[in-house]
């Protein structure tokens, strides 16, 4: 154990700080020869289940399914349906769907894209359960024990039907969802079950497909390269895609601004205040699908009926949405006029009613006291939120608000966990009005109303019902026209304006940024990237 | 020496089953509900729940869970995260790269921090000890994701030294960066700890006596002063490196490593509980083991210490 102390010491030392100026690491710059060839890096999270299309509910997979899978339509950036691999999609009465498919379309592995691509994958997600089967409610035998979907018809290997169990104008605009991709004859079993392996190494026909077996490295990054063989509007500009994943976001901003990420679709809170100096015109901040709300549960005290709905106006009136978007968030969320998303098609800031969301405090303590001569307010307004997301500065700076402005107890309860928070919810057993919100599967209105405000509907965690908003909604459903459908929508909105059975909050903008000499970053309607189209 | 190292493997197991089951116990304890998290805002019917419960086996009684997973530790299946990745392959991308991470940090912080430590500790008192007292004061006072960040801010965005997060596969020169900022405050306080012991070894009259017989100060320091102030010194570290295998979860979250802090708080987010059973079984296993090899190693290190009767 003999050996000079000091002179050795000193000489790894030495050594040692030679090596760490020699091996600088940093700033590894992209392959950049030619458009075609150079790999696009960008931010994800590991996903939450297997790649299968009808079992990714989260963005972290539904971002690498939307790039591997291409269906029979897509969405523009500003949220319009485009057909992709649709040829035709016809009906007379908004219940009965012809779907045509264009033909000699293929899977990477060579399996011809046929309606029992559709057919067998979209029974699929019904028969097993898979976490968007609900997405296929309205189809006819849709059930929730397994039993196979009644409504689905094979006419020929291009042509098949879907019967709807109630008419759904705004059935074409779902189909672009990632519920409804194809999938390769491989990526099932001899009973028709999508298989686990499957979704560990996904046969898709998008613009982009895993790059070879071990693509996909479980919390670390998955890579994908360009599908040459397809032929679709998404066309892929660029060589590749390859997400890394990160645990939180402020190491990928920190990535972006050294030039080892090229594109990131969120800003970091800490960062939020400073990344349009830092980027300048490489940040991007602009309207999205997400829409952000609390809901009060009717079966709360004090917040039903006529009571209720004095409360509940006078709560929405005393909260300042515009000094709280831009003082805590920096101008990135756009403050609420309506309960869906200003990007959607069919979006209106004049719906009838809307004037609750303006700050007034006049108003909100007229409404309260009537609200008290009908019944004296007792105890105090809490919002539930869950503590691993950043809501504890919104959250307190409404509850502040209400409390300055009504006179009130009013503060946030913190919820450990994400799941804890769930569980209470849908079991009913918490006791306070709690945060929701929604980001639309697909952009249409009706997305952000039915599964949310519609009696029994999946969404509905505060158990309102008016038959009144049911109507408007089944009546827009039948509507052959659109513009139709989108009106009947608007005047159901009118009927929650009154009820407010959730106090709409604002939008969340899309926060992002991408690196120098990258270019074509164009963000969709959904807050993510057309990876296909960016160039650098 | 034989019969005390196996002495102590047989103490290990009750260890291991012992704490596996406490573990399982506490995230079957946590309340929330995984299968209702996968699903995010939207609610699942109650077919899909009881489906999902069923392939996780989260819908049988604790103990049958526990004895399920015990069995399955046997085959080498120790469950699938719900990703569909097995547990065993969890394990073995993470493990590595906070091992290399741990490794490089306490090189650095043993090298620097007994080095700087052992020449405070001469010349007490001096402009050196003096300042190294203050700087280590400084660094243990910083909380370390402030270090991190500026670390990070510094040196890897602005200087551009070093890459700010790690890169694909975690390659060693990324891993510098981490390591260091990991290594600072075990830095400080190796250095206190060496500073002190050797202050207290120099004044111990066998120390009089080398000098007395004529022999340098080459000599005395290292052979006769440091080895024998060296003891509190390497428990410290083993301790230490028990705690970076464990994980520097803020640390790894602000790097971006793919190593076991940053999986294991994803894991118990989501309420994985085979994943979060597997990784601290393996960090008790890896503890249990590190504590051994320091004890043995008090042995070299001082030869009065002795494990056979």
């Amino acid at each position: 154990m003999k050996f000079s102390r000091f002179g050795s010491a000193a000489a790894i030392i030495a050594a040692g700080a030679l090596v760490l100026t020699g091996c600088s690491g940093g700033g590894s710059s992209s392959e950049s020869t030619s458009s075609a060839s150079s790999v696009i890096t960008t931010n994800g999270s590991e996903p939450e289940s297997g790649l299968i299309p009808s079992d990714t509910n989260e963005v972290g997979g539904g971002k690498i399914i939307d790039e591997v899978f291409a269906g029979l339509r897509y969405y523009a950036a500003d949220g319009k349906p485009v057909d992709d691999l649709a040829e035709s999609i016809d009906t007379d009465d908004s219940t009965t769907f012809t779907i045509k498919i264009k033909a000699d379309q293929k899977f990477t592995n060579g399996d011809p894209v046929t309606s029992d691509s559709f057919v067998m994958a979209w029974q699929d997600a019904v028969v097993n359960l898979r976490k968007n089967a609900s997405f296929f409610a309205d189809v006819e035998g849709y059930n929730e024990d397994g039993q196979p979907l009644t409504g689905l018809s094979v006419v020929d290997d291009t042509t098949f039907t879907v019967k709807l169990s109630a008419p759904a104008s705004d059935f074409p605009l779902r189909l672009g969802y990632s519920a409804f991709y194809p999938l390769p004859a491989a990526a099932f079993d001899a009973a028709g079950k999508v298989t686990d392996e499957f979704g560990q190494n996904p046969i898709g026909n998008g613009p982009y497909k895993v790059d070879g077996d071990k693509a996909w490295k479980h919390n670390e990054s998955i890579k994908l390269v360009k599908n040459d063989e397809y032929k679709g509007g998404r066309e892929a500009k660029n060589g590749g895609l390859t997400i890394t994943f990160y645990k939180d976001f402020d190491s990928a901003y920190a990535d972006l601004l050294s030039g080892n990420l090229d594109v990131l679709d969120q800003i970091p809170d800490s960062a939020l205040s400073t990344y349009q100096d830092d980027l300048g015109d490489r940040a991007v901040n602009q309207p999205a699908a997400v829409f952000q709300s609390f809901t009060i549960p009717s079966r709360l005290p004090h917040f039903s009926g006529e009571e209720g709905q004095l409360r509940r106006q006078a709560i929405s009136y005393a909260i300042n949405r515009e000094e709280i978007t831009k003082v805590i968030f920096n101008g990135t969320r756009t403050p609420a006029t309506d309960f869906t998303s200003p990007v959607i098609d069919g979006y209106s800031k004049d719906i009838e009613g809307n004037d609750v969301l303006k700050y007034n405090e006049k108003k909100a303590k007229e409404l309260w006291a009537e609200a008290d001569a009908i019944s004296p307010w007792d105890g105090s307004f809490q919002i539930a939120y869950n503590a691993d997301g950043p809501h504890q500065a919104w959250v307190d700076a409404v509850t502040n608000g209400i409390k300055n402005v009504l006179g009130i107890e009013s503060s946030g309860v913190p919820v450990a966990v994400f799941g804890d928070f769930r569980a209470g919810i849908t079991n009913r057993s918490i006791e306070t009005a709690f945060r929701s919100g929604w980001q639309a599967d697909y952009p249409g209105l009706y997305n952000f109303l039915a599964p949310l405000y519609a009696t029994g509907a999946s969404s509905n965690d505060g158990d309102y019902s008016s038959p009144e908003f049911d109507k408007l909604l089944s009546e827009g459903s039948s509507e052959t026209d659109l513009d139709a459908a989108n009106k009947k929508f608007q005047d159901a909105q009118a009927v929650l304006f009154k009820d407010l059975p959730a106090i709409p909050l604002w939008y969340q903008n899309v926060s992002g940024g991408f690196g120098e000499g990258v270019q074509n970053v164009e963000f969709g309607w959904n807050s993510v990237p057309l990876y296909y189209e960016i160039t650098k | 020496m034989g019969g005390y190292i196996l002495r102590r493997v047989l103490q290990a197991i009750p260890v291991l089953l012992g704490t596996t089951f406490l573990i399982y116990f506490m995230v079957f304890a946590l309340p929330g509900d995984p299968v209702l998290a996968l699903f995010g805002d939207k609610t699942p019917s109650a077919a899909q729940i009881a489906q999902l419960n069923a392939e996780y086996n989260l819908d049988k009684p604790f103990i049958v869970q526990y004895f399920l997973y015990l069995g399955g530790i046997f085959t080498g299946d120790l469950g699938t995260s719900f990703s569909g990745q097995p547990v065993s392959e969890i394990l073995a991308q993470a493990f590595p790269v906070t091992l290399r991470l741990a490794v490089i940090a306490v090189f650095f912080e043993m090298v620097a921090g007994i080095t700087i430590g052992l020449i405070s500790g001469i010349r007490k008192g001096g402009i050196f000890d003096a300042s190294f007292l203050v700087v280590s004061l400084i660094l243990i006072s910083l909380p370390v994701f402030v270090i991190a960040f500026v670390a990070q801010y510094v040196f890897g965005i602005q200087l551009g030294w070093f890459r700010p997060t790690v890169g694909p596969g975690a390659p060693i020169q990324d891993l510098l960066l981490p390591a260091l900022v990991l290594a600072t405050i075990s830095f400080a306080q190796i250095v206190r700890l060496t500073r002190s012991s050797v202050i207290e070894t120099q004044s111990l009259d066998f120390v009089r006596t080398a000098y007395s017989k004529g022999l340098s100060r080459r000599r005395v320091i290292p052979v006769h002063i440091l080895r024998n102030s060296l003891i509190p010194v390497v428990t410290y570290l083993a301790v230490d490196f028990g705690v970076l295998i464990v994980g520097a979860t803020v640390t790894e979250g602000i790097f971006n490593v793919p190593g076991v802090g940053r999986t294991l708080y994803q894991a118990i987010l989501r309420g994985e509980g085979p994943t979060v059973v597997s990784f601290v079984t393996v960090m008790v296993l890896f503890y249990l083991i590190i504590n051994l090899v320091i004890d043995l190693f008090y042995a070299v290190l001082d030869p009065r210490i002795r494990y056979v009767k």
